[in-house]
């Protein structure tokens, strides 16, 4: 393998590693924060228990949210050194706002609320969750805008060899930008809501801390039920952004090969990339896609023949990707309006949440996917439209690249399974009993 | 040119001071098996860290994300050429971090070895490292016009690189020690004082022997050559360190570790101006380096990013001096007792 996709496999693994605590984090935060505001203003015991259950849970995702982040902050520079030189004036400052305005607080904040239980008051240190959160949404905003920039660069122009920034506002304030930040934690949001509701159902199949775990789901369902909906409808939009700036990345999305008016969406394709064309189509739905992005049935969408052969995404993961990604989103709004009506008798009601509790996965596959149709669906660009992700790779040897690949691999394997085993085994354990020596 | 100038001294300040900030946790960490006899004296060590040290390693990220929008050719070839070292260094982060987390989780011995393990390799080999990296940066990397690094992880490792990785390495425990001797009570203290009283000597002894190398090695000298008014900051830096030994023998351990973070700065600063305006030198030839000048960003990114750090680090100071304020004092059975406590 060359160097190309030796760095691409290394970089797909850093990230998409990383975005399985990021959601977490971007979600429980908000939720933790929420229990423990309840509970400086009811002064409910239970409340208490709840963040500090919850509390622990997410500490143990965020250390390995904060220390797989590192790496993707330096791999810009150690294999993707033509990118970072070429379009550093822009992407670069966006990375360096992350870090001064948001993470360090985000960074800061979290020793002061694991530690800081007895020597701030209880409204100071609730306040301490609040801003957690706010830094780490933040940070979100940051990396989405330097992504966003990614598929549709605005605001630069091409000077001394490299992209040079001439429009900030243009950067920041990109119609991209803004959609995919709100969809993107938005997902975050459902993920965080169907991890408290499956482990909540856990519990509650158990009979175990009734209303403890009652009040859990609750809170989660509420959070949940919101954001699964606005996942979907920003999800729409960000369609209708792609379709106007990355016509490739729809037709693959897709799987559409021919430029026609009334373009259909398929409830299943099989896109056979070889010979140009879907060997299944099934469910097909004519004019649906011109009327989802363009609202209007008869409006003419690109196929992929339409585009020379070499600037096309792989349509066969990015189609796959996309479609599971839709299905898992609409599966979520079902799953979360049934809660709506069982909300009441929880308890009496095994199969839901026997469902809920397997459903624990799913967002984080939805999210996995969604990285996927968005990197590898603007391929072969790095920056779509201006640069090739072949021409961006570091000046460096293949057989570095597979060193470091393999200990990627064999580290974050480790340190996933560790993590994971440890979120599980204090998530089934349940709450403490009673809360010792609190405040 | 002017922004450049300031920019360039920016960038040595971001990295001093992660040097600065960490490097008491990396010290600790290199210290942790040998002054923590027992189970307890383990956590009180991590314990001495554990609200800090997540903030301080921000530093680093922004040194880096600095490096990478203000001077993007000096972040794309700086880490492409350090390629093997740098990853090795993330690698030890990522290590150290997860295992103040995950240490205190399982209640089992074997589990606990693993995590100490880790604490101690995650916090040695990036100051070692860090040391090694900075010190073949002061004397010139091996690149060519296109910024392409000719040679391997081992060139690193030639004796003034390994001279730069162990006197990083001293000054971070020496760091390390006096934090933990504001931190700890009891018979640790004690360890920990007299641990920063031996390791003083030593420190001094390759601190002079790192000078006078750098005058063979490097061409450092040469700026405090042509501007001689510089040599303050190497005279301010010996006093720094002077000032450790003056302050642990009257029992003053914060004013030690101030005096010790200060001969950091000096040591970081040190290297810095006598590189100006070279960012990445080359050891091919001086053509080739990265400068402040042929390796920065545009005008305007400059002047953004400058409003940015004008306006935030400011503030990030302020709330992380309000953090140390917060959990000064030290580490009592208390602390440990707590739940999140690791």
């Amino acid at each position: 393998m060359d160097v190309v996709l030796l760095s691409r496999l290394q970089f797909a693994t850093a990230t998409l590693f990383h975005f399985l605590f990021v959601p977490f984090t971007l979600g429980l935060s908000v939720l933790v924060a929420y229990m423990e505001t309840k509970y400086v203003k009811t002064g409910d015991e239970t409340y208490l228990r709840m963040t500090k259950f919850w509390g622990k849970l997410f500490l143990i995702n965020f250390a390995l949210g904060v220390v797989t982040g590192i790496t993707l902050e330096f791999q810009f520079g150690t294999n993707w050194s033509r990118y970072s030189a070429y379009v550093g004036d822009i992407f670069g400052s966006l990375l360096a706002i992350e870090a001064t305005a948001a993470f360090f607080l985000e960074s800061t904040l979290i020793g002061v609320w694991i530690f800081g239980w007895k020597k701030l008051s209880k409204k100071a240190h609730a306040t301490v969750m609040w801003l957690v959160a706010f830094a780490s949404t933040l940070s979100a905003v940051w990396i989405l805008i330097a992504n966003a920039w990614m598929q549709n660069p605005v605001g630069f122009t091409i000077r001394n060899g490299r992209a040079e920034l001439v429009d900030f506002a243009a950067v920041l304030f990109q119609k991209y930008a803004i959609v995919k930040f709100i969809h993107t934690v938005s997902a975050a949001y459902v993920l965080s809501a169907f991890f408290v509701m499956g482990v909540s159902a856990y519990h509650l199949l158990k009979k175990q801390n009734i209303d403890f775990f009652t009040r859990s789901f609750r809170i989660a369902l509420t959070f949940g039920v919101i954001f699964s909906f606005s996942v979907v409808i920003m999800g729409d939009l960000n369609g209708v952004v792609v379709a106007e700036k990355q016509p490739t990345k729809l037709a693959a999305m897709e799987s559409l090969w021919d430029t026609t008016t009334r373009a259909p969406v398929y409830l299943f394709s099989l896109p056979d990339e070889k010979n140009e064309r879907n060997s299944i189509e099934i469910g097909t739905m004519p004019g649906m896609l011109s009327f989802l992005v363009r609202h209007d049935i008869n409006a003419k969408i690109r196929g992929l023949k339409s585009f020379p052969k070499d600037e096309r995404p792989p349509v066969f993961i990015t189609s796959f990707a996309f479609k599971g990604m839709v299905g898992l989103g609409f599966y979520f709004i079902l799953a979360t309006v049934l809660g709506l009506l069982k909300r009441k008798r929880l308890v009496d009601s095994p199969k839901y949440l026997k469902l809920m509790l397997l459903s624990i996965p799913l967002p984080y596959l939805a999210c996995e996917l969604g990285w996927t149709v968005t990197e590898v669906g603007r391929q072969p660009w790095i920056v779509y439209g201006l640069m090739k992700t072949s021409d961006a790779v570091s000046p460096i040897a293949a057989s570095q690249v597979w060193t470091t690949l393999i200990a990627f691999i064999v580290l974050y394997g480790s340190l996933g399974v560790t993590g994971f085993y440890l979120i599980a085994k204090n998530a089934l354990k349940g709450p403490e009993p009673v809360v010792e020596n609190n405040r | 040119m002017v922004l450049q100038t300031i920019w360039f001294f920016l960038w040595g300040l971001l990295w001093a001071v992660f040097f600065m900030t960490d490097g008491f946790d990396l010290g600790i960490g290199t210290l942790y098996p040998f002054l923590g006899k027992s189970d307890q004296d383990k956590r009180i060590m991590i314990n001495a860290l554990g609200p800090l040290w997540d903030g301080n390693e921000v530093w680093l990220i922004t040194a880096g994300g600095v490096t990478f929008a203000a001077f993007p050719r000096v972040y794309s070839v700086m880490f492409s050429s350090l390629y093997s070292a740098l990853m090795l260094i993330l690698f030890a982060l990522i290590l150290r971090g997860v295992s103040f987390e995950f240490r205190g989780k399982v209640d089992n011995p074997r589990w606990r070895k693993i995590w100490d393990a880790c604490i101690f390799i995650g916090s040695f080999a990036p100051a070692l490292l860090f040391g090694v990296a900075f010190a073949n940066i002061f004397q010139g990397i091996p690149i060519d016009h296109n910024g392409i690094y000719h040679g391997t992880l081992f060139t690193l490792l030639n004796p003034y690189g390994l001279l730069g990785g162990l006197l990083f390495v001293l000054l971070f425990m020496n760091h390390g020690a006096l934090w933990l001797s504001i931190k700890s009570k009891g018979d640790l203290h004690e360890r920990a004082v007299s641990t920063a009283g031996r390791l003083w000597p030593v420190l001094v002894c390759v601190a002079v022997v790192f000078l006078i190398a750098s005058k063979f090695s490097t061409r450092l000298y040469d700026n405090y050559i042509e501007h001689p008014a510089f040599f303050i900051v190497i005279l301010m830096t010996v006093l720094a360190l002077l000032s450790v030994r003056f302050f642990l023998a009257r029992k003053a351990y914060f004013k030690a570790w101030f005096a010790s973070a200060l001969t950091i700065v000096g040591a970081t600063f040190f290297g810095v101006i006598g590189l100006y305006p070279n960012l990445f030198p080359s050891s091919l030839n001086p053509r080739y380096s990265l400068t402040a000048n042929n390796a920065s960003s545009s005008p305007l990114t400059l002047k953004i990013m400058l409003i940015v750090v004008i306006l935030f680090i400011p503030v990030v100071i302020g709330y992380q001096v309000w953090a140390y304020n917060l959990f000064r004092g030290k580490v009592t059975e208390t602390d440990l007792s707590y739940e999140e406590a690791y």
